[in-house]
């Protein structure tokens, strides 16, 4: 895989670009269940921010904030601001399906659809109204390049996308979200599924990424927050199990020098 | 297929900056003999003063080893090669301090008369400083065997001290007025010898980073 990256940590920091998503006194409730409490967080442009913490402290949830994926579970509400560009994206006003196409998401496991892997990216472009043929090509070989994958299945564009391996089917998911050219991408454990070197490839894939794309990741795997991130946030439970953010900042800070007893309790496996 | 390339990236950095670190190593053990040789007590000075850049650069060095080890896991032969960074740019700081220490030397001579012309202290300092340069040399080449033999060569130095220690102690027992002058350059000498036996333990780590095996390859004399 080709990709020529620079290395997170100490490359990018907090400041020095401009902020893309924001939240600010973010509630989030599941039914009287309180999830998240009263966040406030600035992710910067073309970075990749790792949220970190232990199991069910509310990262995912947290994650889902960005792109309203929340919405479609009953009883979810949200109280506080939430930010793309310095717009509220929770405002009335707002097309939800305009948002997912700017804030595209990866989730845990790869879940291509059950059709071509040429059909697997174009089906973004086609839902947004792109049927000319040649344009849909190039966009499925940019979206490929882009991915990291092209070379791997440009021979195999109409074999189904099942046919693919653990890594190559995520890296078609990620082919998949840059194929309507979101701003944002959203990571829910990529790599969860994906044996060592097939992650390795998605994280090197996600540097690269990085240069043109904002990246939001949420992972249980603090050594790959700690390998990837420019910047990390460190939530965990309260004792009524809603989500806090305990600390956030640069990673190469966060990982040598945390200004929180919790996180450093936490990232040196003192608990957890 | 290269994975993992910026980390690979950020080590290759790093060994750039310990040649940059040894280049000014270098540059001091020979301005340091310089100084003495010409008795330029302000050259000297600066000298004494310059040494705080090259303590900033062990910290900048140290730095970015810590922060590669605590973001990217390295193993096997990458966690080898930062382990004995940390470990090669304690012995060029300390080498560092040698060169200074000889500068300070040179300001506490200041003018008095030569006792002799210097011949075998600038020797013993070019030949610790092709040595530092081989050892670093090694270091990028991953050359175990060049390290080995490099350390085999401190034989030459520990010679050369040995020569110049019998010659100061000849001067004393003749004249005892040489004592002053005669102990400030055995002290000279004995910085020099102390630099050489720092290069050999970089040399020690270089053949750890190859074999991954520490070992004592050869003890000096002194």
């Amino acid at each position: 895989m080709e990709v020529n990256t620079i290395l997170p940590n100490n490359n990018k920091s907090a400041g020095q670009s401009k902020t893309k998503l924001r939240t600010e006194a973010a509630n989030l409730y599941y039914g009287s269940f309180q999830a998240l409490r009263n966040i406030r967080l600035e992710i910067p442009e073309r970075a990749i921010t790792a949220i970190i913490g232990p199991s069910g402290c509310g990262k995912s949830s947290f994650l889902r904030l960005f792109n309203r994926m929340n919405d479609l579970i009953t009883g979810a509400r949200v109280e506080g601001r939430v930010e793309l560009d310095g717009i509220s994206i929770y405002d009335k006003i707002i097309d939800v399906v305009e948002l997912r196409k700017r804030v595209g998401m990866v989730f845990q496991k790869p879940n291509p659809f059950p059709m071509s892997v040429f059909e697997n990216v174009a089906f973004g472009p086609r839902r947004h109204g792109r049927n000319n043929l040649g344009e849909l090509e190039d966009i499925v070989e940019r979206s490929l390049h882009q991915a990291a994958l092209w070379d791997e299945v440009n021979d195999k564009l109409g074999q189904s996308a099942l046919s693919l391996s653990g890594g190559q089917q995520q890296r078609l998911c990620i082919a998949r979200v840059l194929a309507v050219e979101p701003e944002v991408i959203l990571m829910d454990e990529p790599c969860s599924a994906l044996d060592p070197v097939a992650t390795l490839k998605i994280e090197d894939l996600m540097r690269s990424l990085a240069e043109n794309y904002t990246i939001v990741i949420v992972t249980h795997n603090m050594q790959q927050a700690a390998r990837v991130s420019d910047m990390a946030a460190f939530l965990m439970m309260e004792e009524d199990r809603a989500g806090v953010l305990v600390e956030y900042g640069p990673t190469s800070e966060l990982f040598t020098n945390p200004k929180d007893k919790r996180t450093e309790d936490y990232i040196t496996g003192r608990f957890g | 297929m290269e994975m993992r390339t910026g980390f690979h990236k950020k080590l290759r950095e790093i060994q750039d900056d310990i040649l940059v670190m040894g280049s000014m190593v270098e540059k001091a053990i020979l301005h340091s003999v310089q100084t003495l040789k010409a008795r330029e007590v302000v050259m000297a000075k600066q000298l004494i003063a310059d040494d705080v850049k090259i303590n900033r650069k062990r910290f900048e060095i140290e730095e970015k080893c810590i922060q590669l080890i605590a973001t990217q896991q390295p193993m096997a032969s990458d966690l080898r090669t930062i382990i004995c960074v940390l470990n090669i740019i304690t012995e060029l700081e300390r080498i560092g301090d040698y060169a200074e220490g000889i500068a300070k030397i040179v300001v506490m001579i200041g003018d008095e008369p030569p006792l002799k012309p210097l011949i075998d202290i600038p020797r013993m300092a070019d030949k610790t400083v092709q040595m530092l340069r081989r050892s670093l040399d090694a270091f990028v080449n991953r050359d175990a065997g060049a390290a080995r033999q490099v350390v085999a060569e401190d034989d030459e130095i520990d010679n050369l001290y040995n020569q110049v220690f019998r010659e100061l102690l000849t001067f004393m027992i003749e004249d005892p007025k040489t004592i002053t002058r005669a102990t400030r350059l055995i002290w000279v000498a004995h910085n020099l010898e102390r630099s050489a036996d720092r290069v050999t333990n970089i040399c020690e780590r270089i053949v750890f980073i190859v074999t991954g095996k520490m070992e004592e390859i050869g003890a000096s004399r002194y």
